[in-house]
């Protein structure tokens, strides 16, 4: 904790005595109080919580879309994951990062000791720290339902990471280069869009031939394509959905290096 | 140590576009003393503080800020200063004492962030978040972060806009307590009697410039005419005073009875004045002295009325 530096209004208070904190507990505290900020925001846990949940009971139990042959946990399951990692990675952080920067948040911590690479750090393990918080509950909630995947855990892992890499790469980009208002309208649409047309819920097959191999290169299709190959049907390492993430991590994370601006 | 400079600035520049927001200023700030940047809206004073804080590359000229450049060498000199913004700089939805621990958390030896929140009357603040705090709140807890890492100079940017009267005495009264105890503060404001109730040293912006700067004395004596005035008999001979009085004085009865005399007002002149009146058997009733304000000063250098 704090020094105890006498009370108020005591000679000597205040003389000065800088120094940064130490690296890792400075990105430690960022980390930890952006996660704080997003479990008290109701909007962001509707968003990555409440909804893939949601969407994950409802249309286990009922019948509503045609998910092909098998139970439809196993298809649903790995498109809720995908639908979690974009949720936290792309629209909730574009939308809490679009508000930072309005509100002055990115300017004022650019003044503070942590420098800007750390607050990134910072942000990117907060994402981290809630993933890992939704997958076990999404999962518990899918074996419960009768869930039983397949496949390597390694390549599930690296289309997580990458998937990961991507989107916040397409959320910062946004969230720097928008309007916080229309970062919030975007992001929510984006996700809305995503939801239906990434092969989350509604397999991609639905779709006319052409539409279908279009949205086929979307991240979220990628993501919710790769992990349905490993979890429903035991494939080794799903090389084509690994590329598409990585060329959307390279293009999202590139521009948005380039493009952000903290005010 | 008094004769040190905290920020030293030579002929920045820094343009908006066409715009030309700073204009070849030249500041030097001295250490362990108050520096009130002073001038109207749109004179530069945000665009000046934030280029020494490391926000805004110049587009010409040298700045130096605790003998560091604020762009290359920020990550040495961020740790040394303190900033408060404007306006915003918290989470909307952290408290008060959240956002005041967690900036604590990023220096190694922060203040006692408890004796910080009772000095500044924050403790009222509770479990409320940021964007519900009244704007006096937020602009205490912006100021509370600007010294919780017990930095060697703070910046403060219009530090008391739109505060009520006595949480402005209550910031002030920490600022003098910072000075006391050797750190360095600039503080914007366009509060004539903020900088001459704070300020050791007084530079006054306006167009992008320093157009004068010294202590608030310093800026009222030099070249500004000091009045007295005094009421006594009317249709006094005014000629006969004026013969006494030093050359570079004036004497006027302004409406009967009611005289002033303008030009350098000393002990001397007030002697003078006195004891004319003395000869003349007039009793000098109600003599004042009025000094010129930094308002006047301010007045006479650019022409153009403070926003108060």
């Amino acid at each position: 904790m704090t020094s105890t530096t006498g009370t108020s209004g005591t000679p000597g208070t205040y003389t000065p005595k800088p120094g940064a904190a130490p690296l890792p507990r400075m990105i430690g505290a960022q980390a930890a109080l952006e996660t704080k900020m997003l479990l008290r925001n109701g909007e962001q846990l509707l968003l990555t919580v409440v909804i893939p949940t949601l969407l994950l009971v409802l249309f286990s139990a009922v019948d509503i879309v045609d998910t092909g042959d098998g139970k439809a946990v196993d298809f649903l399951a790995p498109g809720v994951l995908a639908l979690a990692v974009m949720s936290t990675a792309f629209t909730g952080q574009a939308i809490a990062t679009g508000f930072e920067r309005r509100y002055g948040v990115l300017k004022r911590l650019g003044a503070s000791p942590l420098p800007r690479w750390g607050l990134m750090a910072a942000k990117t393990l907060s994402v981290l720290v809630t993933e890992v918080l939704q997958i076990a509950l999404l999962t518990a909630i899918a074996f419960a339902l009768g869930w039983s995947p397949h496949g390597n855990p390694f390549a599930v892992l690296l289309l997580l990471v990458l998937g990961t890499v991507a989107f916040s790469g397409l959320g910062l980009l946004m969230a720097g280069t928008l309007k916080a208002e229309a970062t919030l309208a975007a992001a929510n649409l984006v996700f809305l869009l995503l939801l239906v047309g990434g092969g989350v819920i509604v397999p991609l097959d639905k779709f006319p031939g052409g539409v279908e191999s279009a949205l086929g290169l979307l991240p979220i299709s990628a993501l919710s394509d790769g992990l349905r190959d490993v979890l429903q049907d035991g494939a080794s390492m799903p090389w084509g959905d690994l590329g598409i993430l990585a060329v959307w991590a390279v293009l999202g994370l590139g521009a948005a290096a380039r493009f952000f601006r903290w005010e | 140590m008094g004769n040190e400079s905290v920020v030293q600035a030579k002929g920045l520049v820094k343009r908006y576009g066409t715009k030309t927001a700073v204009d070849g200023l030249d500041l030097d700030v001295r250490a362990a003393a108050v520096t009130a940047v002073l001038g109207p809206n749109g004179a530069g004073k945000t665009t000046t503080v934030e280029t020494c804080e490391g926000y805004r590359r110049p587009d010409a000229g040298e700045v130096r800020v605790l003998g560091l450049d604020p762009v290359r060498e920020a990550t040495a000199l961020r740790p040394r200063i303190g900033v408060m913004l404007q306006s915003g700089g918290v989470y909307s939805g952290a408290r008060a004492d959240e956002m005041l621990r967690h900036v604590a958390k990023l220096h190694a030896h922060p203040l006692d962030v408890d004796a910080l929140i009772e000095r500044l009357g924050l403790g009222s603040c509770g479990r409320t978040t940021y964007r519900r705090l009244s704007g006096g709140q937020q602009q205490r807890l912006a100021l509370a972060m600007a010294v919780v890492g017990r930095p060697e100079l703070v910046f403060l940017d219009e530090p008391t806009a739109g505060l009520d009267p006595q949480a402005r005495r209550a910031t002030w009264g920490l600022v003098r307590d910072l000075r006391a105890d050797g750190v360095s503060v600039i503080l914007t404001t366009h509060h004539m009697d903020e900088a001459e109730e704070l300020a050791d040293d007084v530079a006054i912006i306006d167009a992008g410039k320093v157009i004068a700067q010294g202590s608030p004395e310093e800026l009222c004596r030099g070249g500004a005419e000091n009045t007295l005035r005094f009421t006594g008999r009317p249709g006094l001979d005014v000629a006969s005073l004026l013969k006494a009085l030093p050359p570079d004085s004036a004497a006027a009865e302004l409406t009967p009875g009611a005289y002033r005399v303008s030009g350098t007002v000393d002990p001397q002149l007030l002697a003078t004045v006195t004891s004319w009146c003395a000869q003349h058997g007039v009793m000098p009733d109600r003599i004042s002295v009025e000094r010129h304000t930094l308002e006047d000063v301010f007045l006479e250098l650019t022409g153009k009325e403070l926003r108060s």
